[in-house]
């Protein structure tokens, strides 16, 4: 080790990621010694802050927990509760949940490829930059996010923390005309995100692959959102409740994000894992986007999750226009709730992979224990692996392209730190 | 492109990530707003990050560690107008329910090892510890008001964002009232306007995400509610969500009932009234 050299690679406060992390990657001769993505993002105890609160509560509260996906939260506490007082939702009220879910794939999957993926492809720091090159493009990113946004503001109330949603369904079922004028927007965004297939697909990506234990919802006939039970690339197949027994979640002391383990091992949540599990169940127009652009039913290029969330633009697009096509309001809008004494469980994907809450309540209704286990903890132990890999094969490049290389290794993932707070600044050390 | 242009920093605390998002949400407005500002630091949008002082500094999320007491200072010594964004940075968002608890509990709950954890026992507005020079409201925030207030300080006058109450914008909206028809609950006669009254126009109470009014009078509400049948223990938990620790409503939280306040709050949380 005397000719050893440390070369040590950091970044502290990873950027175009929601939230707030840092990364930091040693190599000693040659060899990567350790990795970790930090996250430092302060803790705020929603798990304990929900103890004493009415179940009525947790869809309100538990959308604070992400700006950017407040609507899987939303979902996935509802999916618990209605699971834990014995109530099933009408198929008028699951499919208009399903509606506002697609209004915030598209929201969230336009701003990650658009705002914080693509740059690093096309070697800008951000999307202003990208914006002065190409404006058509941004423009094109811009007005399908909006579109997101509408579906979520015209369903929910508003985009960022809807209103109109509770435990059994909604407040007010939306007025026919005003669903009715979300097709033509769709019907634009359906075009927009297919261009964004053919755009993302022409981008150079590094030979980078992962063997990834994926898990994903998966759902009869349909690509899962809403709904389903978690299978695996490896062929379990569980309820929700029985997969909340099998993922353990540890801390450690770096992070104020728990990393899960599904027997034992490491796993991967999000658009990767469902294309894997589900890609013959999108409908043909997106099957035959991914075959225009050479892609096959099992993408394991980390790099390339943009392609995957390009198609899932187009079919949350293509989903949305379906369910407005065939709207007929919920009646009535919610269901009757009753507190039972109990313990359910929810699992829904959100747009970074798949989320799931489990309460216990008593029989006046009250939470007594609450459990969140968001996409990126559950996915924080195969970004690392993922840098590894990474890291060994660019040993080549100088600290600053590797620093590079590394912060887009994590964004690939759509990371929402702000959820696992319970994430980045890049630190390699060479030795 | 010209470099004279005024910079915008945006900087983030504890908080969701929601009203930074309201900024990209301005999504038309968005790249007029880029080219007449120079945004020198925002993580969630560029890997680009401009050396201070900054004209303009928006502050997203609560204080909740020593890291970030000291981090809020430096924003504010580096800024020449401090505005903070949204619930959290105003009155110490959702997360201010720990103020009411007995120390350590939180992170016991959650945590297995509290010890590895920099979290202060309570959580508390940018204003608990520097001069603010404007607070913008909401959970989340609405993202026209954001635009106004950015260029209202670009232009160094004050915002023109309304003081009145939800009611105010209800009966606007022609909304039927749910007080008056005894549908629900309703903070609306208490709550700052801002979001349209978006809450009774879908037949669901105001839950005051945008914070107490001016003058709100939330005693009187309750009495008006109690007299209606709603439970003590209810009306105090209406108050105690994403603005519990704004003075107006932790105390309208202690008149409806002692019996779900966990204790006195162990700090001020520093709100201009």
């Amino acid at each position: 080790m005397s000719h050893g050299t440390t070369r040590t690679i950091s970044a502290e406060g990873v950027a175009r990621v929601e939230g707030e992390g840092s990364l930091r990657v040693v190599v000693s001769d040659g060899r990567v010694s350790d990795v970790s993505l930090d996250i430092f993002e302060p803790p705020r105890f929603f798990e304990a802050m929900l103890v004493g609160r009415h179940f009525s509560e947790a869809p309100d509260i538990t959308a604070r927990i992400c700006g950017i996906c407040p609507v899987a939260y939303q979902m996935s506490a509802c999916l618990a509760m209605e699971d834990a007082c014995g109530i099933e939702v009408s198929d008028a009220v699951a499919s208009l949940r399903r509606l506002l879910y697609c209004g915030e794939w598209i929201q969230s999957h336009a701003l990650h490829v658009y705002l914080l993926h693509a740059p690093d492809f096309l070697g800008c720091q951000d999307a202003v930059e990208l914006a002065e090159r190409d404006p058509a493009v941004i423009e094109r990113g811009l007005a399908l996010k909006s579109t997101g946004n509408l579906v979520m503001a015209t369903v929910g109330g508003r985009a960022v923390h809807p209103v109109n949603v509770r435990v059994g369904g909604f407040y007010r079922a939306p007025e026919p005309a005003a669903i009715e004028g979300l097709a033509e927007p769709l019907r634009r965004a359906r075009d927009a995100a297919l261009a964004t297939v053919r755009w993302v697909a022409g981008f150079d990506f590094p030979e980078v692959t992962g063997s990834y234990r994926f898990v994903a919802l998966r759902q009869a006939g349909r690509y899962a959102i809403d709904r389903g039970r978690p299978g695996t690339s490896d062929g379990l197949d569980l309820s929700p409740s029985r997969f909340a027994e099998l993922a353990v979640e540890e801390q450690v002391e770096r992070s104020t994000a728990l990393h899960a383990r599904l027997d034992g091992e490491a796993y991967l949540t999000g658009p990767l894992a469902r294309y894997a599990l589900n890609a013959p169940l999108l409908p043909a127009l997106v099957r035959e986007a991914a075959r225009e652009v050479g892609l096959g039913e099992l993408c394991d290029n980390p790099f390339k999750s943009i392609i995957v969330r390009a198609l899932e633009l187009v079919f949350a697009c293509d989903e949305a226009l379906r369910i407005v096509e065939a709207y007929e309001p919920p009646a009535p809008p919610t269901a009757t709730m009753t507190a039972r004494a109990g313990v359910g469980t929810g699992a829904t994907e959100a747009p970074r992979g798949l989320l799931l809450h489990q309460y216990e309540i008593d029989a006046e209704g009250t939470i007594v224990r609450a459990r969140i286990m968001p996409p990126t903890s559950q996915n924080q132990l195969t970004i690392e692996d993922d840098l590894r890999r990474v890291v060994e094969g660019g040993l080549q490049l100088g600290d600053d392209e590797l620093q590079w290389r590394c912060e887009q290794a994590v964004r690939n993932h759509d990371p929402c730190i702000s959820c696992a707070a319970h994430f980045l600044d890049l630190k390699v050390v060479r030795s | 492109m010209s470099d004279d242009r005024p910079t915008l920093a945006v900087w983030k605390f504890a908080s969701c990530d929601g009203c930074q998002l309201s900024l990209l949400d301005l999504e038309p407005e968005l790249l007029a707003l880029a080219s007449a500002v120079r945004i020198a630091h925002f993580t969630e949008m560029t890997r680009a990050s401009v050396e201070g002082p900054y004209d303009l500094s928006l502050v997203e999320g609560s204080v909740t560690t020593e890291v970030d007491v000291e981090r809020i200072k430096a924003v504010r010594a580096n800024s020449r107008y401090l505005v903070t964004i949204g619930a959290c940075a105003a009155t110490g968002g959702i997360q201010a329910l720990r103020n009411f608890t007995e120390p350590g509990r939180y992170a016991t709950t959650v945590y297995a090892h509290p010890e590895y954890l920099d979290s202060l026992e309570t959580s508390t507005p940018a204003s608990a510890h520097v001069a603010v020079d404007y607070e913008l409201h909401g959970c989340p925030i609405d993202r026209y008001q954001l635009l106004e207030v950015i260029l209202a300080f670009l232009a160094h006058r004050r915002p023109v964002i309304s003081n009145t109450s939800v009611c105010q914008e209800c009966k606007a909206r022609g909304t039927v009232c749910l007080l008056v028809t005894g549908q629900a609950p309703c903070l609306g006669p208490v709550t700052r306007a801002g979001c349209g009254a978006l809450c009774p126009s879908v037949a669901r109470g105001c839950f005051g995400c945008f914070g107490p009014s001016e003058s709100a009078n939330a005693n009187s509400l309750i009495d008006w509610l109690r007299s209606r049948g709603f439970a003590d223990d209810e009306l105090a938990r209406l108050f105690q969500t994403f603005n519990a620790a704004a003075p107006a409503f932790r105390n309208a939280a202690t008149y409806a009932t002692t019996a779900v306040t966990l204790g006195p709050p162990r700090v001020s949380s520093g709100v201009r009234q």
